[in-house]
């Protein structure tokens, strides 16, 4: 190596642990992808949160494009995006289930009377076991399945009107939007 | 040596002092399996902390999934493939092998022959100017 060129050396492997730093500082290690995507949604069978004699599940709206919200009480986000889910509810494309999650039946019932119910229907998982089958680790959560069965989409945090038109509404209009 | 024998047994003892569980696996076999796992196994929503450490509610409800599977007589290896299809690679804090971490894995070797590549280049070069000049080895500020 040319003596004259060797001051390059440090400054290139400087310039390489720059373009990491750049790139690194840009992920948010608060999403992490969810491994379901492309898969079949896990199934699922759970008491109504209105009614505990009537069970709701995925098999309830399968054949066609739906909604999955992960939502709880103790959760600030979910209030947060209470307002978009009323508008997508309200908008009509796709049918919105929620899933309840660790949470307490009477105040989420209270919740619904008082915000409004974006929720065809609501599966009421107070122990979180369908929740781990879905890999969810913070709610809010919505995920989109196809009219196949399989999950297309997961976001994570708070849906807003802007993630909702450029993150979703593409993914519908290619998988159809059924029945 | 015997001081750090003693220092060595209090630290093992302590790190399984702190088991959160109200509840223990009565096969006292199947309860140490428990603590070696969830200690492998990353929470999801405290990062940096492992379920057995964590306190957030969604790693109690993984430790009473991981309690119920080894009751169930599933072995770590089902337990990890049950929890890496739901949550990813990212539950696992020591990652798979694949073509993803294939730098992560091989970076401390990298480091390795390239630290030993560059002592070798010194010492050559300064076998050779010693060589050359005796005098000039004490005082050579230049390379490195």
């Amino acid at each position: 190596m040319k003596q004259n060129l060797r001051f390059l050396v440090p400054a290139a492997l400087f310039a390489g642990l720059i373009v990491f730093f750049v790139i690194g500082l840009q992920l948010n290690p608060g999403e992490i992808r969810s491994p379901l995507i492309g898969k079949p949604a896990p199934a699922f069978s759970l008491e109504s949160l209105g009614n505990p004699a009537t069970r709701v599940g995925s098999a309830d709206l399968a054949g066609r494009p739906w909604l999955l919200n992960v939502w709880a009480t103790w959760c600030g986000g979910c209030r947060q995006e209470h307002e978009t889910l009323l508008e997508i509810a309200r908008e009509g494309r796709v049918p919105m289930m929620g899933l309840n999650w660790r949470d307490d039946r009477a105040l989420a019932l209270q919740w619904l009377a008082q915000l409004g119910n974006p929720y065809v229907s609501v599966a009421y998982d107070p122990a979180g076991r369908t929740a781990i089958d879905w890999g969810v680790y913070g709610a809010p959560e919505t995920f989109l399945i196809g009219a196949d069965g399989k999950v297309l989409h997961k976001q994570i945090g708070v849906m807003t009107p802007e993630i909702w038109r450029r993150d979703f509404l593409p993914l519908l209009a290619e998988t159809g939007e059924g029945p | 040596m015997n001081r750090a024998a003693c220092l060595l047994a209090s630290l093992l003892i302590a790190s399984n002092a702190h088991a959160i569980d109200a509840e223990r696996l009565e096969d006292p076999a199947l309860q140490q399996r428990y603590e070696q796992l969830t200690h492998e196994l990353r929470c999801l929503v405290c990062q940096n902390e492992t379920i057995a450490d964590s306190n957030a509610t969604l790693a109690a409800d993984l430790r009473r999934e991981v309690r119920e599977m080894m009751k169930a007589g599933k072995s770590d290896v089902e337990i990890r493939t049950f929890l890496t299809e739901r949550y990813g690679d990212f539950v696992l804090y020591k990652p798979p092998v694949t073509p993803r971490t294939w730098l992560l894995w091989a970076a401390p070797v990298l480091l390795l022959l390239g630290g030993a590549a560059v002592a070798a280049m010194v010492i050559r070069r300064r076998i050779r100017t010693a060589h050359a000049d005796p005098a000039t080895l004490e005082e050579e500020p230049e390379n490195l």
